[in-house]
């Protein structure tokens, strides 16, 4: 069977955020890219899956721009992906992602179980996995922290509000959104790393999709920092009069309470 | 001016603090109002949203949408929609929320912004803002090509006034829409806390490394309690297995936003800053002066976790039971 994951390529959460002067997006010189920590989940629960149903392949897909979402696609393969497509484009949305990662796997046959990441770690949004779904006419699941699948059936665990778990059974083809208690996601190996540097990644240019100009739908604008906040107050005294102290503060001065 | 929909959720028949700040920003904004409550308890809360700036509730009233299911939500909110023809819908980035309404925006042909902290309603005009890069910048999502502009807030943004009791909304009872359903919901596991959700809290204790073990987490569930909080904690207690991962606050876990913080032997690294700077009022309890949270914090105490935290909860005991 085929087996999609859907990875996305983040900046580092260590990453210093600049804006640009137009104050419409962020500086992405000196940026150092990963691949979206979810979606390291999701890569290897499909390495896992392929490994338990012999004749099976993961196919990684990324839509970006391909020069260095090249390199996110090769770490997904250098954990033992089979194959790869990265989608050239630049300026999509959630929708218009959503919209050419389900026109590229409808291409390509279509796919027994896709997975992504919960949310990409830049844009925070976790919209894509269940656009894609929608788009493809398939069921979907976010939050996922246990899955398995029975050869007809998927059923996951979804981590839902108060730490309650639900149980959910989907019908396949479906989509699964990792979450992090999923699995421990490997490292490359070296032979892994070496030959994902030979492996021939397909590229799809996003003009060649035929998706209408229509199907932008956010653009983000007026990029700010935030505020900076007051220095912080220390408290002084020995530790009842620190208490003290600090629940007038939160009372009189503060009013939070 | 047009029509606002907004999805109220209800816990126990009351409406939620998140949907009643959505339902006054929309209300504020002199576009007509119109909620929509799901479930077999969905009449508890009709008056509510009334009394919160709704003009119209549109109630779905049948047991099946009493737990969540992503295919059945989504037939039924689109029906809904498809009846009262909003402009703007707006929902809370709930677990419910950010799962059910990318599904609904792509089904609509629609755009979604979705975790947004700053909301701003002008006729059909809606500007939203949201923080990006783990709360490192914000930008502000402009809708094109999208008849429903649908926005997911975080709760605890928009202020909320008193309920106006002289207000009331005209019920609408919706019969329920049920399509071929893929998704079977087998079976909920019921959580370890009864209190509000992590992303939900107003006031949020959470817990690092710094408490030494397990069980001193009692000294934080104290104060919660005291409090009415919710109790969090770090990756690094979650991976001792100290806690449950439901409980992690950061990027690897949720995203908070409560009016206070308080973080007790947390070192305030950068993964766990990212789910909690959005806090209002941070308080840091640290043993070393340095740790990197202080830089955060509104307030400081640098000591033992184990000697202020309980001194901390008899303080609170004093102050709010006068
Ligand atoms: C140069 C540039 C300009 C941009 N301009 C805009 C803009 O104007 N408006 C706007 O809305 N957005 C813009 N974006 C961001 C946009 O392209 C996002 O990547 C898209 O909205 C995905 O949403 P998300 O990050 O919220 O993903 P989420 O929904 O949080 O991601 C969930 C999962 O979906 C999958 N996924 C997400 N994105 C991709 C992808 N690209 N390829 C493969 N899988 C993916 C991953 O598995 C991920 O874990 C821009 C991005 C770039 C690089
Ligand atoms: C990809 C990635 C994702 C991550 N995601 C998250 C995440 O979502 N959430 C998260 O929290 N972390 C996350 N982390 C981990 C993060 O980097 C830190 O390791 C973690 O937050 C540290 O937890 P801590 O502050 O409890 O422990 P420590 O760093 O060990 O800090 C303990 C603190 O307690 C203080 N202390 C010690 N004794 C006392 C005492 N008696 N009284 C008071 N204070 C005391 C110490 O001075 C210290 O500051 C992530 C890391 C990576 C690489």
């Amino acid at each position: 069977m085929k087996i999609f994951v859907c990875i996305k390529q983040v900046p580092d959460t260590e990453t210093k955020i600049k804006i640009t002067p137009d104050q419409n997006g962020i500086d992405t010189a000196g940026i150092k890219w990963v691949l979206n920590p979810y979606d390291e989940y999701a890569v290897e629960e499909a390495v896992k899956l392929r490994d338990a149903n012999a004749g099976s392949q993961v196919w990684v897909l990324s839509a970006g721009p391909k020069t260095r979402v090249i390199e996110s696609l090769r770490t997904a393969l250098a954990m033992g992906a089979d194959e790869a497509i990265v989608v050239n484009a630049e300026n999509l949305d959630n929708f218009s992602t959503a919209k050419a990662l389900a026109e590229v796997i409808k291409a390509e046959g279509g796919a027994k179980v896709i997975f992504s990441g919960k949310l990409a770690i830049d844009d925070n949004a976790s919209s894509v996995s269940q656009m894609l779904a929608e788009f493809l006419n398939v069921p979907h699941t976010t939050v996922v922290s246990k899955f398995a699948f029975n050869g007809e059936n998927v059923v996951v665990e979804r981590d839902i509000e108060g730490g309650a778990k639900e149980v959910v059974q989907m019908m396949t083809p479906a989509v699964v959104a990792a979450n992090k208690g999923l699995n421990m996601p490997r490292y490359a190996s070296l032979p892994g790393i070496m030959k994902a540097k030979k492996k021939v990644i397909k590229e799809i240019e996003f003009a060649s999709l035929n998706i209408p100009a229509t199907d932008l739908k956010v653009k983000y604008s007026n990029f700010s920092l935030p505020a900076e906040k007051p220095p912080v107050k220390m408290l002084g005294g020995d530790s009842s009069a620190q208490a003290a102290e600090l629940v007038k503060l939160l009372r009189d001065e503060a009013k939070v309470l | 001016m047009g029509k606002v929909l907004v999805f109220a959720e209800q816990s126990h028949g009351n409406l939620k603090r998140s949907s009643i700040e959505l339902l006054q920003a929309a209300a504020k904004s002199g576009n007509t109002v119109v909620a929509v409550v799901f479930g077999s308890h969905a009449g508890d809360v009709t008056a509510a949203a009334g009394h919160n700036g709704a003009s119209e509730v549109h109630v779905v009233k049948d047991a099946s949408l009493d737990s969540y299911n992503p295919e059945l939500f989504t037939a039924n909110i689109v029906s809904v929609v498809e009846k009262v023809q909003p402009t703007i819908l707006l929902a809370s980035a709930s677990s419910t929320g950010r799962d059910l309404f990318p599904r609904v925006a792509a089904r609509l042909n629609t755009g979604i912004a979705s975790d947004c902290t700053e909301l701003s309603i002008s006729g059909d005009t809606v500007t939203a803002t949201k923080p990006m890069y783990s709360g490192k910048c914000f930008a502000k999502a402009n809708f094109e090509n999208s008849a429903v502009k649908i926005v997911l807030m975080r709760a605890n943004q928009l202020p909320v006034a008193a309920a106006d009791t002289s207000k009331s909304a005209n019920v609408v009872e919706q019969a329920v829409v049920k399509p071929d359903l893929k998704t079977l919901i087998k079976e909920i596991v019921k959580g370890a806390s009864e209190k509000l959700d992590l992303t939900e809290a107003n006031i949020i204790v959470s817990g690092g490394r710094g408490l030494k073990e397990a069980a001193n987490f009692k000294v934080l569930h104290d104060l919660a309690d005291v409090l009415g909080a919710t109790v969090g904690a770090s990756r690094a207690v979650v991976d001792a297995g100290w806690v449950g991962h439901g409980m992690q606050v950061g990027q690897t876990g949720k995203t908070v936003a409560p009016t206070l913080y308080i973080a007790v032997g947390i070192s305030g690294a950068i993964q766990h800053l990212a789910g909690m700077s959005g806090s209002k009022v941070i308080v840091a309890i640290n043993n070393d002066a340095n740790a990197p949270i202080f830089q955060k914090a509104t307030y400081g105490i640098v000591g033992d976790a184990l000697e202020i935290v309980p001194k901390l909860t008899e303080e609170f005991k004093k102050a709010l039971h006068h």
